[in-house]
């Protein structure tokens, strides 16, 4: 039996699709995988084989019948823990939640159930996705396949760990700051954050809801955009869902692949690079922009001087809506109680056990900012900021179609590094979440290695409210010149992984 | 702009009804305190006259149509209940007023 | 602490207050998921992941409610906001299934109207409202063990049924000037957003059942010396007394505040703002919750919901759609009706109002319809312990009986015996005349035969008519009626018995 593992989605959709290997095989092969290197991975929370097993059956058997079946029925698929899945547990990454099976499906859930997707499991996450390391995981970290030590970013370090470890070719992650783009980016793979309301969040946890996005992981800038087309479209079950059609992401891919980059201007964003940005890093960035301009994009500069503030606005809304949000992790209703002799002891002293450092410190914050006399000052002037920077991607827009920038300043740090610094920590968002604030679309897909240290460097696309087709134009051009130019995908450089037996 | 002392630490975490230990009280302030310094750069950022945005995609007037929908049996929706009884959740005994 | 009486405090102090009122709107789903809005079912059945705030659910809100409220809005004058936007009120409560509330906050659907509240003796007083806005409801906590009361519980059930029931909350400007009418007033008011709601069906307007319900707001303030002015005396602190929940009950919790205040500024001890519990039972008010924590509900725009704008067109159709104020109704309706104070005020009280203006619709005269209602029907109703609306006949009914009676097939006596037998099931009113064989003797053959009878049995009787004591009839009469059970007409009777007598009538 061939491996199809190494295989791209749309390649062991072709291969299912020629009968050349079942749903059965094909999922078996990647619980395989994870039962041999998720050891030291630990991309998983939970691995739901039974229930992948039963899907993939179920598709063969409708494939053998004859039935029309979606794109992508059969091949499967890793879900961030922050997505709801009905029986089986959901954890957001929190000890508070241990245990928890919904007795409910999010939209994307049954999108990738209809989809006829089975579901691998669930991967890991910093706690509630308050984090950039999938450190703040309450169930241990996740490591970094292109070296252990490292982390994966965050905070959707479990997603991008899995496709690049090779145990799910796609995997859902969800972006508030970054937590889909940085964990791509330092970990060789390909994030893309869609539209605020393109992509349901009915049935996503949320953490800030002005900001949260779910969106497609992979390891080719083709297989996000299929993936993209399963998850997005419009939800009645989520009031700031757009109601629009989804964006053509798999055409735009062909556009990019086969076609050149005449006409297309690549805004060059001043404040997203230079000072603070790794050397390895910034010399990448330059060598894809080469590589645009050599298929025909005009590169131009562009300033978004309001951007100076997005780090601390996005520090007052994400814990301002996230204190909030978080309030009903109450032990009321589900997930754990540490019982006292009264409701409000109990409240308190479960969320005092079931909340891990940076959630508490989040929550605190949200409280501080929101509170009365503190309301304008903070929140109020937070929301302000969003105005500006949104103004200052108009204007930028007016110049570029796209814009680019490295997706973090640096190439994944060390395990441990950070954990006692949280602004050192919260610096790697800096150039993803002006993306959030305006509710754009972002991507990033690997630049290379860091020269320096031989990691993962990523290249971050943004587009347009609504134009996420462009990212994936742009960013199929530029990966199909890339891989060309390394002779072959990027991870093929990653070390291999040593297999438990 | 002003820094968080321990004490407002203290009764931002009762708000919030986290239970802090002395030394997560003593750690957490310090933590807080460079992050508010970090973060208050925002009201310098901004004027009156800028309005602010919470949506980031502006829309309106997104409403559903009143038509019941199915909901979940009692048991679905108590099955995830740390305690339950007579199809209802149990807590234990309130002492705080209704707000 | 001295202890004045209501008369005596209201004689040293000025009364303030306001009225916050919350009705439940009746929209067949809750206000943010697809859940019945029904009350009385099992526990946590018409629950789903939105109303018990299960993780990563989301709201979407129901149109009806943003219909219903802003009808509401402008049966109480308010102009209705271009954009308004839903908050969160963040608290943690056991009940409040996200621990917050999405309500309203700095921008409510409805604001600045005003609402005439027609008195008893028909004054009216013009109540400022400040705004209406849309809220979800919270769950419903039980307590166990201990007196069933919160206090000394054992532990508390939570059922979230009524979680998301929309509420629209009316909070009135403070209401000043009413002196000792004070208490009148404040249920004046309350009365007439009840007649309002359910006029216009967005609302079953039960107080009872809580789908309307009341926190008063009063302070005191000294009274201004004469030829000043009372308006420039500043307010005083002021109690907020949740859940009173009858209209009885909201004059005797303005009372026992009134007395409460009014002895603790006579003994120069503070009045505290404050929260405080009406004990239906006891008729007093109890403080709540201390408030030397400050609440700080931490609101900000509701991050899940987007602003509602409606339609300026479409807020002036629904313009059309506002009923008549009750009072002016009221005053058209004596008018039409040509019923004296009394008697409208009588039908009004007993809640009559619409099905006295039903049955003459179907026919009936005012005074026939009022006849009906206010009596026969009253008097059955009070027996019975329900309200009016509440017995099993219909206005038509009522008018198709009184119809019968206009025709001269019913007497008074087999009318209330129709009447009767509508109200214990038996059919539609000609059912129950046939059935029980209720007509009345309209045979003269039939009726001479009795009469005959009645004077061969009585000769003295017949030798009184002719020797022309005509009133002696009226034995005749009685032994004819006797004879024929009721069913006769008994002017007719008369006629038959003079002829009968050979004296001319
Ligand atoms: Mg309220
Ligand atoms: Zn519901």
């Amino acid at each position: 039996m061939t491996d199809y593992t190494r295989a791209t989605a749309t390649e062991q959709a072709a291969a299912l699709a020629a009968g050349d290997v079942t749903s059965v095989e094909l999922t078996q092969q990647h619980l395989d995988r994870i039962a041999a290197v998720d050891g030291p991975v630990h991309a998983f929370l939970h691995v739901s084989d039974e229930i992948a097993l039963t899907a993939a059956a179920a598709v063969d058997a409708a494939r053998a019948a004859g039935e029309e079946l979606p794109a992508l029925a059969g091949v499967p698929i890793a879900v961030k823990d922050v997505l709801v899945t009905e029986g089986i547990p959901t954890t957001a990454g929190s000890r508070i939640l241990e245990g928890w099976v919904p007795p409910y499906d999010g939209t994307v859930t049954a999108r990738l159930r209809a989809a006829r997707m089975p579901i691998l499991g669930k991967t890991n996450m910093d706690e509630f996705a308050m984090g950039s390391s999938t450190e703040f995981s309450g169930y241990g970290p996740t490591h970094n396949p292109w070296d252990l030590d490292r982390i994966p970013g965050g905070s959707g370090g479990g997603s991008a760990a899995a496709v690049a470890a090779y145990e799910a070719p796609l995997a859902i992650g969800s972006d508030t700051g970054g937590s889909i783009r940085q964990p791509a980016a330092v970990t060789g793979t390909v994030g893309v954050k869609p539209t605020y309301g393109g992509v349901s969040r009915y049935g996503a946890i949320a953490l800030a809801s002005s900001l949260d996005q779910l969106g497609p992981v992979a390891r080719t800038v083709a297989d996000t955009a299929a993936l993209h087309e399963v998850m997005g479209g419009h939800d009645p079950k989520d009031a700031t869902s757009l109601d629009e059609p989804v964006p053509a992401c798999t055409a735009a891919v062909a556009q990019g692949v086969d076609g050149d980059l005449k006409g297309v201007k690549v805004g060059v964003v001043e404040q997203l690079g230079g000072e603070g940005y790794q050397d390895g890093v910034r010399s990448r960035f330059e060598e894809s922009l080469d590589l645009l301009r050599a298929r025909g994009a005009e590169t131009v500069e562009v300033s978004c001087p309001s951007f100076e503030y997005a780090l601390a606005a996005y520090y007052l809304i994400l814990p301002s809506e996230a204190s909030s949000n978080l309030a009903k992790f109450d032990s009321v209703r589900f997930g754990m109680r540490v019982e006292k002799d009264n409701v409000e002891n109990t409240m308190r002293a479960t969320r005092a056990e079931g909340f891990g450092d940076e959630v508490k410190r989040r929550i605190i914050l949200g409280t501080y900012a929101l509170s009365a006399g503190y309301y304008d000052a903070y929140y109020g002037s937070a929301q302000k900021v969003r105005t500006l920077i949104q103004r200052d991607f108009a204007a930028a827009f007016g110049k570029a179609d796209v814009l680019v920038s490295p997706t973090t300043p640096t190439t994944p740090f060390k395990l441990g590094e950070r954990l006692d610094d949280p602004l050192a920590m919260y610096l790697n968002d800096v150039a993803t979440i002006p993306a959030n604030l305006a509710g754009i679309p972002g991507m990033s897909l690997p630049a290379g290695l860091a020269p320096e240290d031989g990691l993962p460097v990523g290249f971050q696309i943004l587009a347009p409210a609504h134009e996420d087709a462009r990212l994936y134009r742009v960013g199929a051009a530029l990966e199909a010149d890339l891989v060309a130019s390394w002779g072959g995908p990027l991870l093929a450089q990653a070390p291999e992984l040593e297999v438990a037996k | 702009m002003s820094s968080l002392d321990s004490a407002q630490v203290a009764r931002l975490a009762g708000l919030a009804r986290i239970d802090l230990t002395a030394e997560e009280l003593d750690r957490l302030s310090g933590q807080l305190n460079a992050i508010v310094d970090a973060v208050a750069t925002v009201s310098e950022a901004v004027g009156d006259d800028v309005p602010a945005t919470s949506h980031p995609i502006p829309m309106a007037n997104v409403h559903r149509e009143d038509v019941v929908q199915p909901s979940l049996t009692n048991a679905q929706a108590l099955s995830g209940a740390p305690d339950a009884e007579d199809g209802r959740f149990r807590v234990p005994r309130i002492l705080g007023e209704e707000a | 602490m001295s202890t004045l009486t209501y008369e005596s405090a209201l004689e040293k102090y000025d009364p303030v207050f306001g009225i916050e009122v919350h009705v439940e709107l009746n929209t067949a789903t809750k206000i943010f998921c697809g859940c019945a809005n029904q009350f009385g079912s099992a526990p946590n059945t018409n629950v789903c992941p939105v109303c018990i705030g299960l993780p990563g659910s989301m709201p979407v809100t129901n149109e009806k409610v943003v219909e219903s409220a802003v009808r509401l809005g402008l049966a109480l004058g308010c102009s209705i906001r271009e954009s308004s936007r839903f908050a969160r009120k963040n608290y943690f409560y056991p009940d409040l299934a996200k621990d917050y509330q999405i309500s309203q906050y700095d921008e409510p659907t409805c604001y600045d109207g005003e609402l005439e509240v027609v008195l008893d003796d028909g004054e009216v007083v013009t109540v400022g409202i400040e705004r209406a806005h849309i809220e979800e409801d919270a769950g419903k906590n039980t307590h166990v063990g201990g007196s069933g009361g919160i206090q000394g519980a054992d532990y508390s059930l939570v059922d979230y049924n009524r979680a998301g029931v929309p509420l629209v909350e009316i909070v009135t400007r403070p209401i000043e000037g009413t002196a000792e009418r004070v208490a009148e007033v404040a249920r004046a008011y309350v009365a007439t957003i009840r007649d309002i709601v359910k006029a216009m069906d967005i609302s079953d307007g039960r107080m009872e059942q809580g789908s309307l319900r009341a926190d008063v707001n009063l302070s005191l303030r000294p009274k201004a010396a004469d030829g000043e002015d009372q308006s420039a005396v500043p307010f005083g602190k002021r109690s907020e007394t949740k859940n009173v929940n009858s209209l009885r009950a909201i004059e005797r919790a303005i009372h026992f505040e009134i007395v409460r205040q009014a002895g603790l500024l006579d003994a120069g001890q503070p009045v505290h703002q404050e929260t405080r519990h009406w004990h239906e039972d006891t008729g007093e008010t109890t403080s709540g919750r201390s408030k030397e924590e400050a609440e700080d509900y931490r609101y900000f725009p509701e991050p899940d919901l987007l602003p509602v704008e409606p339609d300026a067109a479409w807020v002036e159709s629904l313009r059309g759609t506002i009923p008549e104020h009750p009072a002016k109704r009221r005053a058209r309706l004596q008018e039409e009706w040509a019923f004296s104070d009394l008697e409208m005020r009588d039908a009004v009280n007993a809640g009559a109002l619409d099905l006295i203006a039903a049955t003459i619709a179907a026919g009936a005269t005012p005074a026939s319809a009022r006849k009906w209602w206010l009596g026969e029907l009253a008097r059955t109703a009070n027996d019975a312990g329900t309200s009016l609306d509440g017995l099993a006949i219909a206005p038509a009914q009522v008018a198709a009986v009184q119809a019968m009676v206009d025709e001269g097939k019913l007497n008074d006596k087999l009318a209330r015996q129709v009447i009767e037998g509508v109200l214990a099931g038996e059919g539609e009113p000609s059912e129950v005349v046939a059935a029980r064989g209720l007509e009345i003797v309209s045979d003269d053959s039939a009726l001479e035969a009795a009469v005959d009878e009645a004077l061969a049995a009585q000769p003295d009787v017949l030798e009184k008519i002719q020797s022309g004591k005509v009133q002696a009839a009226g034995a005749i009469v009685g032994a004819v009626m006797k004879a024929t059970r009721g069913q006769a007409d008994a002017g007719r009777v008369r006629e038959i018995i003079l002829q009968r007598a050979g004296v001319n009538p």
